[in-house]
């Protein structure tokens, strides 16, 4: 696998916070390029000049870190194009410093609570998508039972795996295979309730996702995504 | 009216504008905002249908011909509601203020209401000015745009203390219709800036105030829903909802629709086209012509005959003391519905689901 390749394939772990999918299938990565030196830049470019600098900075400084880790890659330059604030977060990923460095006296602190919050949207969202699909042919007694270890290990599961380690949830197979926000089981009785609201948060997700393309195609019109994404 | 099939629809669009956001009006070292804030608009348009978009120079400053071809001729409108958007910070004039707005309604007579706004960062002079354009106005509402840049400030929330007395001024001058836009620059910036809490808490303190989330919250649809579902002076502005989705996007939009009738109910539902980004004529038509696109959606509550007349105009007309003519009323059997009940939503966090 050439670097590039493992470049973009690092690339494809950076998640948009908000919307919980990669940057590289999101279209957000607009161009990656690596020296013979093993230098690499990457161009990130968001649906609107105006996208929150919060998670902006989170996938700026997400990629610099994961690119970075890449045995054989040199130096790491992130630029986010088209931005707003994109000058104050390039200069802030640049030298490695926080978010509350990049925006003096407009923070009160760093992005941990915001990420965790988004996490746990993430979380609800996708078991949504799992329950939903168990529903087809379970009943709620017997979903409201099921262990980690009876789910198909689908990437919809693992995420939700990964997403319930990052969270600090039970997440060992014999684990309920969906959990409430505690990270206890879900009461039968609640399922349905608990469904209706968590299928509401799959809802925003999904389409804020589709709402990020769709003016994404609107403003890069003639620019398709350069990279291509490892299969 | 709108006739369509030998119904007859109250049409009333809560949310116009007629806006110059042309070159001459940009403030001196801010062009960039300037043009990148009417092109961020513009590229919205592009989620219309095609036959519908307009070019960046005409969609920068639109002609009074355009706005009454567009929202009169075309688009049906009984009544228009102008949200005021000033933006001063990179529109020399504003972008569309009650000055600007009001020649207008004044030629329409009464066709046209004029929400004005206020910012609780201007304090005492801000109170003045609201209690002055209420007068000379005839306010029943204002827009508050919560991400506006102010004096180094990246905005506010309905939660700051100065923003109490002017809440307290808007109810006790009869201004009671408070449509919210979030935007995503609100400070501290390490907070989520699209949360919609803090409507959550003035909705509680002043229950006499009706709340319009303008374009239901979006991005955080799932946080609105669940905050209108447990206050009843909470509605959802559809601007936006329509014109982003409906056409770009229906299998989405059919799942919001279905959502917001579930948790919001269809008599807290008002119809906005967010003219001039999108032309309101495809919008009501497509409305009125909508229903779910298949049985996958069978368990969100019906888009009825009544929900329509209701969403497209009586809603706003209760909020707003607009007479409707007996034609276009509802029979007493079909006025109101249920929406989820409060319980369900109650105490609803992310980390409680």
């Amino acid at each position: 696998m050439s670097l590039r390749a493992r470049v973009l394939d690092a690339l494809g772990e950076v998640i948009d916070p908000e919307l919980d999918e990669p940057v590289t299938t999101l279209g957000f990565v607009s161009s990656c390029e690596v020296s013979a030196a093993g230098d690499v830049t990457v161009h990130l470019r968001l649906p609107t000049p105006q996208c929150a600098p919060n998670f902006a900075f989170l996938m700026a400084s997400d990629a610099r870190t994961a690119v970075g880790r890449v045995p054989g890659v040199g130096a790491v330059e992130v630029v986010l194009d088209d931005h707003f604030t994109g000058a104050e977060i390039n200069a802030a990923v640049a030298r490695g410093a926080g978010f509350g460095d990049a925006f003096p006296g407009e923070t009160r602190g760093d992005l941990a609570a915001l990420r965790t919050l988004f996490r746990r949207k993430a979380l609800v969202g996708r078991q949504a998508r799992i329950c939903q699909a168990l529903a087809a042919d379970h009943d709620d007694a017997t979903i409201c039972a099921m262990r980690i270890d009876e789910l198909a290990p689908t990437p919809e599961v693992e995420r939700c795996l990964q997403l319930r380690r990052e969270l600090g949830l039970p997440h060992g197979g014999d684990a309920p295979a969906l959990v409430a926000g505690d990270g206890s089981a879900i009461e039968p009785d609640q399922l349905r309730m608990w469904l209706r609201k968590a299928r509401l948060m799959t809802l925003s997700l999904e389409s804020n996702g589709e709402i990020c393309r769709a003016l994404l195609a609107v403003r890069y019109p003639d620019q398709p995504q350069e990279v291509e994404v490892p299969a | 009216m709108y006739e369509k099939d030998g119904e007859k629809f109250f049409i009333v669009d809560t949310h116009i504008h007629f806006w110059d956001a042309s070159p001459q009006n940009w403030v001196k070292g801010r062009e960039d905002l300037a043009k990148g804030w009417i092109e961020c608009f513009h590229a919205y348009q592009g989620l219309g249908p095609a036959d519908t978009h307009w070019t960046i120079e005409k969609f920068m400053k639109y002609s009074e011909d355009d706005f009454e071809k567009d929202v009169f001729e075309e688009g049906k409108t009984d009544y228009g509601v102008f949200q005021s958007t000033y933006l001063k910070y990179w529109y020399t004039d504003g972008f569309n203020t009650l000055a600007q707005n009001a020649p207008m309604a004044e030629k329409h007579g009464g066709r046209l209401l004029l929400n004005g706004r206020w910012d609780p960062r201007e304090g005492d002079a801000g109170l003045r000015q609201l209690e002055e354009d209420a007068k000379r106005y005839n306010m029943k509402g204002v827009k508050l745009y919560t991400a506006e840049w102010y004096n180094g400030s990246r905005g506010w929330t309905l939660n700051d203390p100065e923003a109490q007395p002017f809440l307290e001024k808007c109810q006790e001058l009869g201004i009671k219709n408070i449509h919210v836009h979030k935007g995503p620059t609100i400070w501290p910036l390490d907070k989520d800036a699209f949360d919609p809490k803090d409507i959550d808490h003035a909705a509680t303190n002043f229950p006499e105030l009706n709340f319009i989330v303008e374009h239901v919250g979006l991005p955080r649809i799932e946080d609105f829903c669940f905050m209108a579902t447990q206050e009843p002076n909470v509605y959802a502005g559809l601007a936006v909802v329509v014109g982003g989705l409906m056409h770009a996007r229906p299998r989405f939009f059919a799942k919001v629709m279905g959502e917001l009738l579930f948790w919001v109910g269809e008599d807290k539902m008002l119809y906005g086209s967010d003219y001039a980004i999108w032309e309101p004529k495809w919008q009501l038509e497509g409305l009125l012509g909508w229903d779910y696109p298949d049985e996958t959606f069978s368990d969100y509550p019906r888009f009825t005959l009544e929900a329509k007349k209701k969403i497209l105009g009586l809603n706003a007309a209760k909020l707003y003391d607009l007479e409707v003519p007996k034609e276009a009323q509802l029979a007493e059997a079909e006025k109101t519905t249920e929406p989820a009940a409060e319980d369900d939503a109650k105490l609803v966090e992310v980390d409680n689901i």
